[in-house]
């Protein structure tokens, strides 16, 4: 009989372009609670999600209680005994507690001859569960009268009820308040002492450091080791979470930051749980990087200086002028770009030509007469940013979406750059890109900052952060942690930052 | 690979297709089916649905609808027969109305329409209203409008010269006819084209259709422009109102009833994408023509009006079926 009740062993994973996970192993042991840690993209999640059955493994064996399984669907993790309480949860809110623990599975009775579900049945062990996870609530009360944290809690009864041996949490108290977290913890505490395993995903140091009995250390989707919580530090986590070497991935930089363009001052969210009171400087010419953990709110931040979102507080001096920006459009009427994260959801127009997917925010450039689109004027732009930035593409008429990301990326790019911006903010710009797409995006980033054209650059890529930037403003819940210059600027010093209030 | 083709070509343009085979077969075994007159019946018949397809077209490619389409052809049409009645019409609706000029009865029935266009377009823009709530909010209330307004009679007695724009035609060769309603339509067509390929208006359209977040992130004012659509969107009924009295001598409530029905119909037989970003004002015609050449064709083989109900609606359904079935496959 092996110590563990779950072993995953050289477990590989592919997505188009991105090796996500190589030969990843993970051993947990009966009733504890085991921490996996890593930087974003480190491939934690990924890894999660191929032991509950949501993405399927491309190499790798997985024992279950010393016998060897292959989870197809997560009908089949929770069947087995592995539930996952996910970082994004998807309650349903308007339907009762009870209703959301036994959703897919309600317990029934007969009724004549058709089965109907047994309510009685239904409430009584959701009563019981709920008080496995200290909460003293009616089981008819409706998710939507739940706190964030009682919500949790219910995913948290939820697994139990399935009599799950493996719990599988993905950043459980991103959303929790202090005093929350502690109730967390003794549910935790709780559940361990019942034989329970907990995988438990978090950036945050200090809670690891008390809530675990071991960690399992990820970087660039490859193990780098377990160690027991009781022989790490603060320090020794972050070092090995970025131990590795800068290689020489990045153009290199000729831009020379000038005077300061853009002051953002005092700049606070709407939502209280976003950004406050942020205040940095921009330089012509220059690339600031944005540095943070998930959840630092750097992309709402950039956002509402863009006009996406709204703030309560604070301005933005542009050239000595106070910005009034309510909308997008105002800020690209002030020379601002912003190339936004989510590529699908804010950035392309997937069923429209390339064309219309450049010439978009620039359409009043080619008119004639004031009104009648010369579509010559802008097929001769569109031609020419696909020369310019390589884009690979059988024609301008072809539609955005059945082109690769990297290209994509780069007709969005051209969109911005039709509009001759003075600011351009990037969000994520590599995100989702294959190498050789990178290093061309980086080139066309340097060669803007050389022209002159400011650049914020928000990045959860490390090497990337570090390798593009003049200075780097590090974010952590939504404050402004500290600013680095680039000579300065480390892996462990960002990473420190990104983890001050943690 | 090329059978493969071939089939997909098939199933995309199925309905087309069938229809074709339909009048084919229609017209080498009916007499009068390939004839002038029945051209120019067609012609007719399509006109002003055509104009109040393209109306409806720009709020399905942003993703939207308007159910108001059908009562407001109503309320156009019912106004318009008021102002332009006979002098010596003996049951006239404003007794002591002077003869109007036709061109400033016109403006007035559109501005009228277009005006509730425009409230579509505020409740759907600011008020975010989805807008197949919206429109059906204002459906009702143009049928009340129009109630009130009629006193719910019909409205008759039309002045020669108003019903000649829908009888009349520019010249006739022989028995074809160019009608100037077949004009009327064509130019419509034209203008919503160069709408929707040669200028901003149309792009954002496109834009707001295709990814409506991306549009506004781009600098697109997806408010105004969808204000816009809904705005045009009610002249086009009016208008259509408008040309519909004239062509059958008066106007009750009930004109245009379910109209916008037919129109969405049309729009996304003629490849409307229901996903939204995609339509072309010859796919909207083709629409459009579907209908009303498989309603020709039924008369003409002799079927009962009723079972031609029961074939448009089977019509619309596989005709949607087949444009979801487009993009679900390739997921």
């Amino acid at each position: 009989m092996s110590d563990y009740i779950l072993e995953m062993k050289n477990i590989s994973k592919s997505f188009p372009g991105v090796k996500a996970l190589d030969n990843v192993s993970l051993n947990i042991r009966p009733g504890t609670v085991h921490a996996l840690m890593g930087e974003n993209g480190a491939g934690k999640s990924t890894l999660m999600k191929c032991l509950f059955g949501i993405y399927n493994k491309d190499g790798g064996e997985v024992y279950f209680n010393g016998e060897k399984v292959d989870i197809k669907n997560t009908h089949d993790a929770l069947g087995r005994g592995i539930a996952m309480v996910q970082q994004e949860q998807q309650p349903i809110l308007d339907r009762s507690i009870a209703e959301n623990i036994f959703c897919g599975r309600f317990p029934t009775k007969n009724f004549g001859p058709i089965k109907i579900i047994d309510h009685t049945r239904m409430y009584a062990e959701t009563e019981a569960l709920l008080k496995e996870v200290n909460m003293n609530f009616n089981p008819k009360m409706k998710l939507s009268e739940l706190s964030v944290s009682n919500m949790q809690s219910v995913e948290i009864a939820k697994a139990v009820s399935v009599n799950a041996k493996v719990v599988i949490m993905d950043e459980p108290t991103s959303s929790l308040t202090e005093n929350e977290v502690e109730g967390l913890f003794d549910i935790i505490n709780r559940l361990r002492s019942n034989g329970v395993s907990i995988i438990y995903i978090s950036h945050k140091m200090e809670e690891i450091l008390k809530i675990s009995d071991e960690v399992t250390i990820m970087r660039d989707g490859t193990y780098v080791g377990t160690w027991p919580s009781s022989e790490l530090t603060t320090d020794l986590i972050i070092k090995r979470m970025v131990g590795r070497e800068l290689t020489n991935r990045f153009p290199p930089r000729e831009n020379i930051p000038g005077e300061v363009v853009l002051k953002v001052e005092n700049f606070t969210s709407i939502s209280p749980k976003s950004f406050k009171d942020v205040s940095f400087e921009l330089k012509k010419g220059e690339i600031l990087g944005i540095g943070g953990l998930v959840g630092a709110q750097r992309t709402e931040l950039m956002e509402a200086i863009f006009g996406v979102r709204h703030t309560i507080s604070g301005t933005v001096t542009y050239k000595n002028e106070i910005l009034k920006i309510k909308r997008p459009r105002d800020a690209i009427k002030r020379g601002i770009a912003l190339l936004t994260e989510d590529r699908r959801a804010t950035g392309i127009f997937g069923v429209l030509s390339i064309s219309d997917n450049v010439g978009v925010a620039s359409l009043s450039k080619y008119l004639d007469f004031g009104f009648v689109l010369n579509n010559r004027k802008l097929d001769a732009l569109v031609n020419e940013n696909i020369r310019k930035m390589s884009i690979k593409t059988p024609s301008t008429k072809t539609q955005i979406q059945s082109l690769s990301g990297g290209n994509q990326q780069k007709v969005i790019i051209g969109r911005w750059l039709a509009n001759d911006p003075d600011i351009l903010i990037l969000d994520e710009p590599t995100r989702g890109i294959d190498v050789g797409a990178k290093y061309e995006i980086y080139t066309i980033i340097t060669d803007l900052a050389k022209q002159g054209k400011s650049i914020i650059m928000i990045s959860s890529e490390m090497p990337e952060l570090l390798g593009m930037s003049d200075r780097v403003m590090v974010m952590c819940e939504g404050k402004v942690t500290g600013i680095l210059d680039s000579t300065e600027a480390t892996q462990e010093k960002v990473m420190a930052l990104a983890t001050k209030y943690m | 690979m090329d059978a493969k083709k071939i089939k997909n070509y098939l199933s995309n343009n199925a309905i087309v297709i069938l229809l074709f085979l339909l009048v084919l077969f229609v017209g080498f075994t009916q007499k009068g089916f390939f004839s002038w007159n029945n051209f120019n019946n067609i012609a007719s018949n399509t006109a002003p649905r055509f104009i109040i397809a393209l109306g409806v077209s720009g709020c399905l490619i942003t993703k939207g609808t308007d159910l108001s389409a059908g009562r407001l052809v109503g309320l156009g049409g019912v106004l318009a027969c008021t102002l332009l009645q006979r002098a010596d019409y003996t049951d006239k609706f404003f007794e002591n109305l002077p003869q109007l000029n036709i061109l400033l009865v016109f403006v007035i029935v559109i501005l009228v329409t277009g005006l509730f266009g425009l409230v579509n377009g505020l409740v759907v823009s600011y008020l975010k209203v989805p807008p197949f709530l919206a429109t059906l909010g204002l459906q009702t209330i143009v049928y009340g409008i129009n109630l009130v307004y009629s006193g719910a009679d019909p409205v008759g007695g039309l002045r020669k010269d108003y019903t000649a724009i829908a009888s009349g035609s520019w010249f006739d060769i022989g028995d074809f006819k160019l009608k100037w309603l077949l004009i009327i339509a064509i130019v419509m067509g034209l203008v919503f084209w160069f709408l929707y390929n040669k200028t901003r208006h149309g792009k954002y359209m496109y834009a707001i259709g295709g990814n409506e977040n991306a549009a506004e992130v781009s600098g697109v004012n997806t408010t105004a422009t969808k204000v816009r659509i809904y705005t045009l969107a009610g002249v086009m009924y009016g208008f259509a109102g408008f040309l519909l009295a004239a062509k059958s001598g008066g106007a009750s409530v009930n004109l245009g009833l379910g109209y916008e029905l037919e129109a969405i119909a049309a729009c996304t037989i003629g490849g409307v994408s229901t996903t939204g970003g995609i339509g072309k004002v010859q796919g909207i015609l083709l629409g459009v023509l579907v209908f009303e050449l498989m309603k020709t064709s039924l008369q003409y083989l002799g079927v009962d009006t009723s079972y031609q109900f029961i074939a448009q609606g089977l019509v619309i359904i596989v005709a949607v079926a087949l444009d979801i079935r487009k993009y679900t496959a390739k997921k």
